[in-house]
């Protein structure tokens, strides 16, 4: 027994690498869903979008990169069908310079999804501009100072859903998807604190919530932080708009959570099998 | 002399300026213009950057030092993504200016950098982040241990938030009955916890902390106390 306890300490981690594989691809190749129980925090965040009258102005910041889009892509996916659906009026930013992939593919979404949305009337890309937060507190008092043109290049003053926007104060929702800083924690301390007409709801990395929750309820209704909370909106969207259910990649965020789920518990079980084998080898060389 | 006290004066004059226009509606814009000039100054630090990777790694190659094979790679992908960038290489025209070449956006679908983005910078970016879950696997094995009550209290409050990151574990906690004793034991109640009472009160106290090291900081700088943004000769 002892020998069995030993070679269990003396494992080689490749073996933990396949079972860490394992766990993970094979929930991702069968698609299995598990159903969700919404949290009342998903259901604040999809109530801010919904609730709004149709043809709302909403700012989309999409401030991530390709390191965090299996995480953020299925939130901003559902941010932006379900603003789709609710027929609001779109307007994309970052002040990542790799966003700006990040919302040429919310654009092919709309254009695929969406073909009644039409570029210029209904949603716009702002594109990216540098000066992280800067570019924040500019905008609250004088977007067109910074955003003079669009992502190609057209004068904002040709573009008719820019006519009104002098500053983010005409946005009644900011809804920001970010990786890190700068991103929802200065949209909130810079964009939505100082102005009470400004509401924001977010999607964040898991590791980065924490640092966030101190924000809800009094400067943020609410976000969606990690994949689960992602699969909840999902449910909830479908609940409500069950065509976008048989869009094929619209519940990317369930089918990531079953992966999830399979690692979760993977990595339980492989903190306590660490222990166990702690013990059992450690009581070993205690008493010899 | 001069080196630094001109700097010193600049940072000093412009930021005390700055906190007063914060305060003084007639001049509240000034804020709005140094912003602006934030993104000139930009594009000089893009330049001294790109001009700092290229002289390191150059550096680097010409003397052989470990990795510098690692240090080609670096200025092969950096060269090739701007020549595919500013030359605007395989970009098609702008559909109302079909006659100009250059007219189309340097990152329009189907373009050279378009490419180079979606094709290797995407996946080696999202294989970078992938790969920490193996590697978080092998550290729960080998480091998670409850060696003493610290590590013993972060290991089940570890095990316990993971089990409310899955979709059956607070689902099955449901199971207990809402006017049972053992009601606080739902992973959601336990997650509510978790999250509102310990990690927002930790997490005020560090972010109150910074605002006042923040502060203080600031003022040092703004004072001339603390001189160590010019560098040390």
């Amino acid at each position: 027994m002892d020998k069995f306890w030993q070679t269990l300490a003396d494992l080689d981690r490749r073996w933990l690498f396949a079972v860490t594989f394992l766990a993970i691809s094979i929930p991702l190749l069968t698609g299995i869903v598990l159903p969700q129980k919404v949290t009342p925090m998903v259901e604040n965040v999809f109530n801010a979008i919904d609730e709004l009258p149709s043809g709302t102005k909403i700012l989309i910041p999409l401030d991530y990169d390709p390191s965090a889009e299996g995480e953020l892509q299925p939130m901003a996916d559902a941010f932006v069908r379900h603003a789709a659906q609710k027929k609001h009026k779109l307007y994309f930013m970052t002040i990542w310079p790799t966003g700006v992939a990040m919302i040429q593919r919310q654009i092919a979404t709309l254009k695929k999804e969406y073909p009644e949305y039409e570029y210029g009337k209904d949603y716009v890309n702002l594109g990216y501009r540098p000066g992280y937060e800067g570019v924040i507190k500019l905008i609250t008092s004088d977007l067109p100072k910074l955003y003079g043109s669009d992502q190609q290049g057209t004068p904002v003053s040709k573009i008719s859903m820019m006519a009104e926007i002098d500053s983010i104060k005409k946005f009644p929702l900011i809804v920001n998807v970010s990786a890190g800083d700068p991103g929802l924690k200065q949209w909130v301390q810079y964009a939505a604190t100082p102005f009470d007409s400004i509401e924001i709801v977010g999607g964040t990395t898991g590791v980065q919530a924490s640092t966030l929750y101190p924000y809800i309820p009094n400067q943020m209704i609410g976000m969606i932080a990690g994949i689960k909370p992602a699969a909840e909106y999902e449910k909830l969207m479908f609940e409500k708009y069950p065509e976008i259910e048989e869009v094929p990649s619209s519940n990317m965020a369930n089918v990531y959570m079953t992966s999830q789920e399979a690692a979760h518990f993977m990595l339980i079980a492989i903190i306590i099998l660490g222990n166990v084998v702690m013990w059992q080898t450690s009581g070993k060389r205690g008493r010899s | 002399m001069l080196k630094r006290t001109v700097p010193i004066v600049i940072a000093s004059v412009v930021g005390f300026l700055l906190i007063f226009a914060k305060f003084s509606p007639p001049i509240s814009s000034w804020e709005n213009e140094v912003v602006m000039w934030f993104d000139i100054l930009a594009v000089f630090a893009f330049v001294l950057g790109a001009g700092n990777l290229n002289l390191n790694n150059l550096k680097k190659i010409s003397e052989r030092k470990e990795g510098w094979g690692y240090a080609a790679i670096t200025l092969l992908a950096f060269w090739i993504t701007l020549i595919c960038g500013i030359g605007k290489l395989g970009v098609p025209p702008n559909e109302r200016y079909l006659t100009y070449l250059w007219s189309g956006e340097y990152d329009a679908e189907g373009s050279s950098f378009w490419w180079v983005f979606n094709y290797v910078y995407v996946p080696l970016a999202a294989t970078m982040f992938a790969t920490l879950a193996f590697y978080i696997s092998s550290a729960a094995f080998r480091a998670f241990r409850a060696n003493n009550v610290e590590a013993s209290l972060l290991l089940i409050t570890a095990l316990l938030v993971l089990v409310a990151q899955t979709s059956s574990g607070p689902m099955l906690s449901e199971l207990i009955p809402e006017d049972s004793l053992f009601a606080i034991f739902k992973i959601d109640t336990i997650r509510g916890v978790l999250v509102n009472l310990f990690n927002t009160l930790g997490t005020r106290a560090i972010m109150i902390g910074i605002a006042l090291g923040v502060v203080s900081t600031s003022l040092k700088v703004l004072l001339g106390v603390d001189q160590s943004y010019l560098g040390g000769d």
